[in-house]
């Protein structure tokens, strides 16, 4: 069966995903995530030329809190699950150049 | 062969709300306590789910109304994704297909002297969370970068401008005023050096060739300009080196994909980051925990009524009204709301707008740098300090006085006392600075120190100008609070 993925698009998602693959598994996955896709591909036979199209899966909106303070969590909490900190700020190997935002 | 710069503007203002956009810790500039201001949903921890703050849609809203955008009925949001240490989630949540707004204009002022104004696109608005921050070693080593996450999940508003902005100077003029119109709003403190506003600039140059053609070069993102100044350097620079590239290379528009540059402040010149990532590799989609948001024409109006006088139609105002230079009406205005309305009512008390500004600009200005406080908690009023000017207009003290009781009222504030507009008659009257209208006795003093003085006098009479000084001395010395024109006046009157 060939995938409707190709192994560059494989290695593409893993790069955005941050994952390092061994060539066995970009093979496994390209063969793994096409069977996903022409699955879900079931779903291109629905007609749905007169469906609006949908921004949620659930028919709620306006749902909001007030501008009210609610405590914060202490810095040594925040910082429990880091890898490396200075017991004030999250300590990552240095990076370069801009963020988004 | 020559060429025009063309630039559009993405500005990102940090909103003034209590809280952050999708949770209840404070949105507050803190670099000295870092990572105090965080909880499981900023954090990005597993099951944690963000709540839309409704402060911060409704000052967007406020803010897209002022630019006169298009409001949204139905809008959403969406995850860009992207992996960077100040984005614990690994998605920002932002506006992709539907944001809240779009299709407004900011007028600005291109000419001071003529006051011809150009209008400026907005293609959209829409609201966002910020980031954390990122503090690199920068003293070249190799030592880790240190991440604050205090200011991630804060509301942003970004504010796309279509790129009709043709020189670095004019898109100097549009943050100015866009500045000044979020300043007026009271959406944002504006504040650059803390990052409230915060601006990318895109830019490429429009080539004029000698045989009558126009050919664009490749367009180039300048990220991160964090002032005025730096806003108009940046995008000079960058006209220049396109230009240059452009003689070198031939590239045109579309032959190179869009580029990240940085600006290097210090030095004065941009440089190539990154390769841009292509906009569908952020992945966008519907961000599932969140609903989305309707707004009726009502709530609409609703806000649009909170929206009040722009600073333009303020400044022009307060030129008429107050008979203000346009500089002095700017200083004023650009000072925020509070001060421009603390300005009016001294204005309307003293009745002399001039004198009102001159000494909201001036010494109460300079007060409430010293003290580091805004004018809501400057202890001298505006009904005590209109009071104050009022009585110089009614040529009760002098501007000299007026400034002594002010130094006194902001003195005794100082000591923890209260300060009623009613110190100010009691000052004047402690000190005895109320100028003595009683001209009969003032008289009565002037021609009795003529009598003691007779050589002066005749020295005056003489042709020596200067001898009338003394005279004055002596008379002051007697009265107090005699209004030093009216006495020599009066002397002058008298010898000759």
């Amino acid at each position: 069966m060939t995938s409707p993925l190709s192994v560059e698009e494989i290695q593409r998602v893993a790069e955005l995903g941050r994952l390092k693959l061994s060539s066995e598994e970009v093979s496994e996955y390209t063969g793994q995530l096409g069977a996903i896709l022409e699955y879900v591909a079931k779903l291109q036979d629905i007609d749905t030329e007169d469906v609006e199209p949908m921004a949620h899966a659930v028919e709620v909106q306006n749902v909001f809190r007030e501008d009210e303070p609610r405590e914060s969590l202490p810095c040594d909490a925040a910082l429990v699950n880091a890898p490396k900190t200075d017991g004030e700020f999250f300590l990552v190997p240095q990076i370069l150049g801009g963020g988004g935002a | 062969m020559n060429y025009t710069t063309v630039v559009g503007l993405e500005v990102h203002v940090q909103l003034q709300t209590a809280t952050k956009l999708f949770c209840g810790c404070l949105n507050k500039f803190n670099p000295d306590n870092p990572n105090v201001q965080t909880c499981p949903v900023c954090l990005g921890l597993p099951g944690a789910l963000p709540v839309m703050n409704r402060r911060a849609y409704e000052l967007a809203v406020k803010t897209a109304i002022a630019l006169n955008c298009n409001i949204a009925e139905f809008t959403k949001w969406d995850r860009k994704q992207y992996y960077y240490p100040d984005l614990p989630k690994a998605y920002q949540i932002s506006q992709y297909d539907l944001p809240f707004s779009s299709d407004g204009w900011l007028e600005i002022e291109i000419d001071d002297e003529t006051g011809e104004t150009k209008r400026i696109g907005i293609i959209r608005a829409h609201l966002e969370e910020d980031a954390g921050k990122n503090i690199h070693d920068e003293t070249g080593g190799n030592r880790d970068s240190r991440v604050d996450l205090n200011r991630c999940g804060t509301p942003l508003v970004e504010i796309v401008s279509q790129p009709d902005l043709s020189s670095a100077e004019e898109a100097r003029i549009y943050l100015e005023d866009l500045r000044r119109l979020l300043k007026s709003l009271e959406v944002s403190d504006c504040n650059m050096q803390e990052g409230s506003l915060r601006c990318d600039a895109n830019v490429n140059i429009h080539v004029h060739t000698d045989d009558g053609k126009t050919i664009a070069t490749p367009l180039v993102e300048i990220k991160n300009l964090n002032s005025f100044r730096n806003v108009e350097m940046a995008i000079e620079y960058e006209a220049v080196r396109q230009f240059q590239e452009w003689q070198e290379t031939g590239k045109t528009f579309g032959e190179v994909l869009k580029r990240t540059f940085g600006w290097n402040a210090d030095r004065g010149f941009t440089f190539e980051q990154r390769m841009k990532e292509e906009a569908s590799d952020y992945r966008y989609f519907p961000d599932p925990d969140l609903m989305p948001v309707t707004i009726t024409s009502e709530q609409v109006g609703a806000i649009q009524q909170t929206v009040g006088e722009s600073p333009v139609d303020m400044r022009k105002r307060f030129q008429e009204a107050y008979e203000l230079s346009r500089y002095d009406a700017s200083v004023i205005i650009d000072q925020g709301k509070s001060f421009s309305r603390y300005f009016e009512s001294v204005g309307k008390k003293c009745g002399n707008g001039k004198s009102a500004a001159n000494w909201t600009t001036q010494d109460v200005l300079r007060e409430l740098n010293e003290r580091k406080i805004e004018i809501e908690l400057f202890p001298v009023t505006d009904e005590t300090l209109g009071i104050l000017l009022h009585k110089i207009e009614l040529d009760e003290i002098t501007v000299k006085s007026a400034r002594e009781v002010f130094e006194i009222l902001l003195a005794e504030a100082d000591a923890g006392k209260s300060v009623t507009p009613a110190r100010v008659d009691a000052i004047i009257d402690e000190k005895n600075l109320r100028i003595v209208s009683d001209t009969g006795e003032l008289e009565k003093i002037i021609n009795e120190v003529l009598r003691k003085n007779e050589q002066i006098v005749a020295d005056f009479r003489g042709g020596k100008q200067g001898a009338i000084g003394p005279l004055i001395g002596q008379v002051m010395r007697q009265v107090g609070a005699a209004d030093a024109k009216v006495v020599r006046e009066i002397i002058v009157r008298k010898i000759d």
